[in-house]
């Protein structure tokens, strides 16, 4: 497909004006005018049209096909959260209106934040980090200021974290001035609570979890962790990237967590896929509540809901204003659709992927053979030892059966891993269709492995050369001196093969 | 070009992928082929600076491939006399000769008896075999 600046013919116009030549020459100062025009694409209104078109053609999302994409919750988000997020009352509300023009705003605010006390247990939320890797930053920032006013500041230095969480939470903690302590998985896919026992004393803030883990698994000696770190008087925090697979069955708060973020764009629907928006709440127990982030969303003893900044022993703000509202609206609409019932969109999540699992688990290695949660984590090192293939030539080779990739090489504790995450929305013909071709892709490994090396072979664009991508980034139109792409698939794409 | 499988006899390995070869009271340090070839094409190196000192088990640098960014461990302890800018500025070397042009800094030993906990070729095959 040729870039917009390819199709460009000078003197094109999308738009025309009436002529002028009555009118008065503008007098702009020549210090202002430009000497050359700007090197602008030139095409006439319907070549714009179809050229962006063509390239939403080109994309896939959640709405195009099975996305299960491990560790994000790549759910269906439904059509009414748009519709609600629209309507004038939320959309055209400044984030500097009085209270009293904003009460049905603030109100949701507010139901919203009750909503996810409750499901985390815990006491009191603050909807303003725009993202989890902010909520996490904020909730460490809350364990400094609680054990800053305890006067423990300078004794706990340490956070201790497993070797299977996400990237972020060693940043966050190298971020909020923290020491990292790492802490080893046991041959169950549990964090070694022998390894965990020598690494917590005195000089513990706080253990950063996600439970459960990213390997899918919910940690079998939760509570025997809880007393390690209430013994040596430090928090918890959970990292709610997988609070999926738990919401009414299990809470964070019951664990012994002090902390929770949410991903509501996770857990409760958004258009996420495109980086955004995002919306990352932290819930924590009422002995932090009073350094959470102002203004805090409150219900007002003489009626209405306000926003209170008067607490004095707060963080501060972490983010401008109140937080994400649209993605307030869109996470309240989803968790009131399901209503009582939301327990049972974690049990579809997590009935989904033992399905899933149950059908994979003899064609692909399972590092840790147990039921797993909302997720769990294969890994394509027999294909890769007895036939060169390896996680990334079956995630190319899905692509050409319609689907997704599912999350490659991460964990990092899993060699050639391929994590899977279905999410509840999906129906079982789909489960099965991609079962399918997980399943063809392991036999074309054996029988004929090009097939794989190569792949894709059926998408717009065959296989991308990502070292390349990294150091010789193209990321703006050259004119005169743009490379010429190499590689590039014909134009014609051809039908996907479907499931076998 | 990625280098073929190999475990050098004269080098000394590191349980976390990395190996030392011992020259009098200096060292080089690098990366095995094994880590090489589970990160892929390296695309930068994170070196340390020179004249700074490193400790054995505890991190000195970083290596970023397109999959994912991964600490260096030192396997001995010592003071940085010179980095290999060639790695710096093409980090693929490492990938291409992983015991050759592609080792990452030179070293002065601080304490030279630490190579006697350190695995021989054969023993670090083994723990590649057991893993």
């Amino acid at each position: 497909m040729k870039l917009i600046y390819e199709k460009s013919q000078a003197g094109r116009r999308a738009s025309a004006v009436p002529r002028h030549d009555e009118l008065p020459r503008p007098e702009v100062p020549e210090e202002l005018r430009r000497s050359e025009l700007p090197r602008l694409p030139e095409v006439p209104e319907f070549e714009l049209v179809r050229h962006f078109t063509e390239l939403s053609t080109r994309n896939f999302g959640v709405d195009t096909g099975f996305y299960p994409l491990g560790s994000c919750t790549m759910k269906y988000n439904p059509r009414i959260n748009e519709r609600l997020a629209a309507l004038p009352g939320f959309a055209r509300l400044h984030p500097l209106q009085e209270e009293d023009g904003a009460q049905g705003a603030l109100e949701l605010m507010w139901r919203l934040q009750e909503i996810l006390a409750e499901v985390t247990g815990l006491d009191a939320v603050s909807l303003q980090p725009a993202a989890g890797s902010q909520g996490e930053l904020t909730g460490l920032l809350l364990v400094r200021a609680y054990f800053a006013a305890r006067g423990e500041a300078e004794q706990r230095r340490k956070v201790v974290i497993p070797d299977t969480a996400h990237g972020t939470n060693p940043a966050s903690v190298t971020m909020a001035g923290y020491e990292l302590t790492p802490v080893r998985t046991d041959a169950r896919g549990n964090i070694d609570v022998d390894d965990l026992r020598g690494k917590v004393d005195e000089h513990t803030a706080a253990l950063m979890l996600t439970n459960p883990s990213t390997l899918g698994l919910f940690d079998e000696n939760i509570e025997e962790i809880e007393r390690i770190f209430n013994g040596a008087g430090a928090l918890m925090y959970y990292d709610g990237a997988n609070l999926n697979a738990v919401c009414g069955i299990s809470r964070p708060g019951d664990m012994g967590f002090d902390i929770v973020h949410i991903n509501l764009h996770k857990t409760f629907s958004q258009p996420h896929g495109g980086g955004g928006p995002g919306g990352g709440p932290v819930a924590v127990r009422g002995i932090l509540e009073p350094f959470l982030p102002v203004p805090a969303i409150v219900r007002r003893e003489e009626g209405g809901f306000g926003l209170d900044f008067d607490r004095p022993q707060t963080i501060g703000k972490v983010r401008g204003f109140a937080g994400p509202f649209g993605v307030f609206v869109r996470s309240y609409a989803y968790i009131r659709m399901w209503g009582p019932r939301l327990r049972e969109m974690s049990e579809a999540a997590v009935l989904n992927a033992n399905y899933v699992l149950a059908r994979l688990k003899g064609a692909y290695d399972l590092p840790f053979d147990r039921l797993c949660t909302h997720e769990f984590v294969l890994s394509a090192k027999t294909l890769k030892r007895e036939h060169g293939c390896t996680a990334l030539d079956v995630a190319k080779r899905l692509m050409d059966y319609g689907f997704h990739p599912p999350t490659i090489y991460f964990p990092l504790i899993v060699p050639e891993a391929l994590m899977v995450e279905p999410t509840e929305t999906e129906a079982k013909e789909t489960l099965d269709a991609f079962c399918d071709a997980m399943l063809a892709i392991a036999r074309e490994a054996a029988e004929e492995p090009e097939l794989l090396k190569e792949a894709p072979h059926h998408r717009p664009v065959r296989r991308l050369d990502e070292v390349r991508a990294v150091k010789r980034p193209v990321v703006k139109y050259g004119f005169g001196e743009h490379p010429v792409t190499k590689g590039e698939a014909k134009a014609v794409v051809t039908e996907a093969p479907q499931g076998v | 070009m990625a280098a073929a499988e190999s475990y050098p006899e004269e080098l000394r390995y590191h349980e976390e992928h990395d190996w030392a070869r011992i020259e009098g009271d200096e060292a080089l340090l690098g990366i095995t082929w094994f880590a090489a070839d589970s990160l892929g094409e390296l695309v930068h190196f994170e070196p340390p600076e020179a004249g700074s000192s490193v400790t054995k088990d505890q991190s000195y640098g970083e290596v970023e491939s397109v999959k994912a960014v991964s600490d260096v461990i030192a396997p001995l302890s010592g003071e940085v006399l010179e980095v290999n800018r060639q790695v710096v500025d093409a980090p693929e070397t490492v990938n291409e000769e992983p015991y050759g042009n592609g080792w990452l800094v030179r070293i002065r030993l601080t304490d030279p008896g630490e190579a006697d906990a350190l695995l021989d070729a054969g023993a670090y095959r083994q723990l590649l075999a057991s893993q």
